[in-house]
């Protein structure tokens, strides 16, 4: 039988040999050929010589998250060839080099050998032994065309467009392909039962990393000052933020930049320019990662207590200290969430795709201005590194930025006494001035030291309780600001919330759970602090599952923290191994639940035994 | 205590700069250091030097860390806007407010804890950086506020109050700046007001990274025998070797010096700095020979003071990153926001 649009490719290379570009380009010719694909770089911390995976999910239903077993291996990298083929799944594919021949003890009966021998192929063509180590990529997607019924004309596309301005790389790229697609073609069974097909499920998605997402919506919302320190996986976020600006914010006659980026000395530093630009008036962000909230959360402190707009976006990755830190993770909500010592909390996002990264990227900047605070950004490396599908972009030209409560010179003339902690409208948020504004009104001397509703340094208890719960009141503010959950509510007794990455696999879960006869209620949580209508979502689910990508459930934390609830009242759907949460983990941990529990598993049953 | 505003009345003969504001006008609230702190000096130096200069009292940025030193920025320039923000990380706070706006003067003060121990790498990369500011370390050898603990510029051997000896070697703050890159170098004390408000001005009119080291002394921790650093020490070891006046176009008529020994240089606002050599070929153009005169003197234990350093030319982070003259600051979503139009082809790119 054969299958179209419905598999799990997995290459396994060594970083460092060229393989990026090749299998960047089969997953961007499927996704051209309009099959939704999802793509996962499983990469190690070094520059070349270890072992590297990519995964491409391959499906017509669109089923983009995470899923187990691989279908089919390309297996490049002898070192781990024995644990490749173990991950394939029973009646799949190995595709590897037979110019030498395979071990016996590699040999599986249960799955299918697709012999090319790669190495043969390409040393009487190429002298050069560097340019054969590459090509060797290349003919293997050749290869492939012709095995999954690729449309040739459109990786053809793909290898000039990838090279222009290389133009004399192009030919011998083309040739290479061709070499393992005649090779194919001659001597082995193409195409294979599962195989691709044009599409249009696609529709008019774009396939974007949630880095270069987010950094484009940082443009549009203004940004004009980033600073940062370079760490796995938040880089590419800054470095995205500088290539599209020198595009998007560059002065056409003059070339004058309407922008600056610093590569700061460390995130301590990357912080300190954020909150002085913030303090100044310029919309300002960093990017990193939960070693670098660490390092930064003394000044996330001091922002949160001199009430300075800053956006924080942190791109997680595998803790605790350097942990993993090329696999993904949901692991810094608590330490996000209250940075800093003394009562101190941060108004988080959780974005979970790169359209909602470009839109948070936007957002974030108003909403900091807004509360004159710290905002951060919860994504991670699965969103942050990896091209995902995403709806196109777009932007409501007639929307204004949103730079909160500051007074202008004219305010301030109208202004008998400028009180710059004072909560003249009840929401706990306070007018603030920029440097500079007003010759004789408006000054005050910012601090992280306790002061009065003047900005006047005091150590008397009323005015240092006055001013906590006024910003308690800003806290109450920020639950109405902060995105909304979205929430897909049937009145079941039962419901699931999650969150960030964790949303990609959970079509796929809940299909699965209801054929099992599991019927959930969804809730993805947006913001913290949370609304009303998470406490809504709560108080209305008698079973309540938190999927989420860490170890210790800190979404279930800020929860119970937050909204004051009895722990047991969640129940944790956890996956913490550094890759992202697959449909089968969360699949098979609510369904042993119900199985653990007795539960009943169709709505219907649940109305007679309630 | 801070919150003391100082009484606006003044003395009806003060002199009255060209904005019709007279010294009063750039003073700050009442100090709550010690009396007798150099400190206090060092922030009224501040204040005679911008009022001299006329500039508008609201147009700076004051930036500071944490310390007694940079307690003072509440008591100069009330009308600007003043940020105290945490221990040893004022340089990155400064650099986002320059950024922001290029067009705010920017003051920053620091102190030896502060910037040569806790602050010492933000020190370094803000030299690199180039930021236009004048950056003031009130560096008195001492932690004042934690009660006389020795800093990393307390010279070795030299003794702390209850007599016991430093054991570790200094950091000189000035040798540092030679090194890394900053365009202006000076040494003052707090003391010689003479010296220190030229420098000052000097420092504010520099457009790039004007760094003073200011030897203030600690008269509560670090003003006994023993100290090198308390006020009788530095009267007694320290010389210029290059003084400064900045003269202004309309007060021209000064002092004649022995042409020879001195150099005027062209400010960016038309004054006009003049540097009176007080050594013999000393050239303060040269940094490698000024951070070698101010290591030899340290070896024999002398304090060199004066304009150790000054390209006229340099540049500065706005030039490094080429943007724009309108304050960053002061831009909207006609100059930043791309569009929707602009999307059509961001999203093609993505297909």
């Amino acid at each position: 039988m054969t299958t179209y649009n419905d598999f799990v490719i997995r290459f396994a290379n060594v970083n460092g040999s060229g393989s990026a570009s090749a299998n960047g380009m089969f997953a961007k010719a499927l996704f051209r050929m309009g099959i939704p694909v999802a793509t996962r770089n499983i990469f190690p911390s070094n520059i070349e010589g270890l072992p590297t995976w990519f995964e491409v999910r391959v499906s017509e239903r669109g089923y983009l998250g995470r899923r187990e077993g691989i279908d089919i291996m390309v297996a490049m990298n002898a070192e781990t060839f024995e644990e490749d083929i173990a991950s394939i799944v029973p009646g799949g594919y190995l595709v590897y080099d037979n110019s030498k021949e395979l071990r016996p003890n590699f040999r599986r009966d249960d799955i299918n050998l697709v012999g090319i021998p790669i190495s043969q192929l390409v040393l009487p063509e190429f002298p050069n032994p560097k340019h054969r180590a590459l090509f060797k990529n290349i003919v293997y997607l050749g290869a492939l065309s012709a095995l999954l019924n690729i449309d040739f004309d459109i990786i053809k596309g793909m290898v000039s467009a990838q090279f222009k301005g290389k133009d004399e790389l192009i030919a011998p790229n083309i040739h290479a392909m061709e070499l393992g697609r005649s090779y194919a073609r001659e001597y082995l069974e193409c195409p294979l039962p599962i195989q691709v097909r044009h599409s249009d499920a696609v529709g008019d998605r774009i396939m974007i990393d949630g880095n270069a997402a987010a950094a484009i919506g940082a443009i549009y919302g203004g940004a004009t000052v980033c600073a940062w320190y370079p760490i796995t996986p938040s880089t590419s976020l800054a470095e995205a933020f500088e290539q599209h600006c020198a595009r998007l914010r560059v002065d056409a006659e003059t070339g004058e930049r309407r922008y600056a980026i610093i590569q700061a000395e460390d995130e301590l530093a990357a912080m300190g320019i954020v909150i002085g630009a913030g303090w100044n008036g310029a919309r300002s962000f960093t990017a990193t990662s939960g070693p670098g909230v660490s390092l930064m959360t003394e000044f996330l402190g001091l922002a949160y207590f001199a009430e300075i707009p800053a956006v924080l976006w942190d791109i997680q990755r595998a803790g605790p200290s350097t942990g993993m830190p090329t696999r993904t993770q949901q692991g810094d909500l608590v330490s996000s969430a209250y940075a800093s010592h003394g009562d101190t909390r941060h108004p988080l996002m959780f974005p979970s795709t790169p359209r909602e990264c470009f839109e948070f990227g936007a957002d974030a900047l108003d909403l900091a201005d807004r509360l004159q605070t710290p905002i951060i950004v919860m994504s991670d490396l699965e969103l942050g590194m990896n091209d995902n599908l995403s709806e196109p972009f777009t932007w409501d030209d007639s929307r204004r930025y949103d730079r909160g409560k500051v007074l202008t010179e004219e305010d301030l003339d109208d202004v008998e006494r400028f009180s710059r902690y004072l909560d003249v409208d009840g929401d706990g948020v306070g007018y603030r001035t920029l440097p500079g504004t007003h010759a004789e009104k408006g000054a005050f001397f910012t601090r992280g030291t306790s002061r009065d509703e003047h900005a006047t340094y005091t150590e008397q208890p009323e005015h240092y309780i006055k001013n906590m719960d006024r910003l308690l009141l800003k806290w109450a503010t920020a639950r109405q600001l902060v995105p909304k959950a979205e929430i897909e509510a049937h009145g079941r007794r039962a419901g699931i919330l999650y969150y960030g990455t964790t949303a990609a696999p959970m079509q796929e879960a809940l299909d699965r759970l209801a054929e099992d006869g599991v019927q959930l209620d969804t809730m993805r949580i947006r913001g913290f602090p949370f609304g009303n209508e998470v406490r809504e979502f709560l108080g209305s689910h008698e079973i309540l599952f938190l999927a989420e990508q860490n170890r210790d459930a800190q979404m279930k934390s800020l929860l119970v923290n937050d909204l004051e609830l009895d722990p047991a009242s969640i129940i944790p759907v956890l996956y913490y191994g550094g890759f992202s949460i697959s449909a089968d983990t969360i699949h098979q941990q609510v369904l042993d639940y119900y199985v653990g529990n007795n539960l009943p598993r169709l709505d219907e049953v649940w109305e007679v035994s309630s | 205590m801070t919150f003391v505003a100082k009484p606006r009345t003044h003395h009806p003969l003060l002199q009255v700069n060209d904005l019709g504001l007279t010294r009063r006008d750039y003073e700050g609230s009442v100090s709550t250091l010690c009396a007798g702190c150099g400190h206090d000096s060092v922030s009224a130096a501040v204040v005679q030097a911008c009022a001299e200069l006329a500039l508008p009292p609201h147009k700076f940025a004051k930036v500071s860390g944490i310390g007694c030193s940079s307690k003072t920025p509440s008591y100069f320039l009330g009308n600007s806007h003043g940020f105290n923000s945490v221990h040893g990380r004022m340089p990155s706070v400064a650099t986002g407010a320059n950024l922001a706006n290029r067009e705010l003067y920017c003051i920053g003060v620091s102190g030896d804890g502060d910037s040569a121990s806790i602050g010492i790498g933000q020190f370094a990369h803000i030299v690199r950086r180039r930021i236009n500011m004048l950056y003031l370390v009130d560096n008195n050898g001492t932690y004042g506020l934690t009660k006389g603990q020795f800093s990393a510029t307390n010279d070795r051997g030299s003794t702390s109050k209850k007599g016991v000896p430093n054991l570790y070697e200094p950091i000189d703050m000035i040798s540092m700046a030679l090194q890394i890159g900053a365009s202006f170098v000076a040494r003052s004390f707090s003391g010689d007001k003479r010296q220190l408000v030229p420098l000052i001005k000097a420092g504010l009119l520099h457009e790039g990274f004007a760094f003073i080291d200011v030897i203030s002394p600690c008269v509560a921790f670090n003003n006994h025998n023993g100290s090198t650093k308390s006020y009788d020490y530095i009267r007694a070891h320290s010389g210029s070797v290059v003084d400064a006046d900045l003269i202004t176009p309309h007060d021209e008529i000064t002092v004649d010096y022995d042409p020879g020994a001195s150099e005027d240089v062209a400010m960016p606002d038309g004054s006009t700095l003049r540097l009176r050599k007080l050594a013999h070929d000393y050239n303060p153009h040269d940094r490698v020979q000024a951070l070698h005169y101010v290591q030899r003197a340290q070896e024999e234990g002398e304090f060199v003071t004066g304009l150790l350093y000054v390209d006229p030319t340099a540049s500065d982070c706005h030039e490094i990153l080429g943007t724009t003259e309108t304050p960053l600051n002061a831009l909207g979503e006609a100059e930043l926001c791309p569009g929707n139009a602009a999307l059509d082809g961001i999203n093609a790119s993505f297909r």
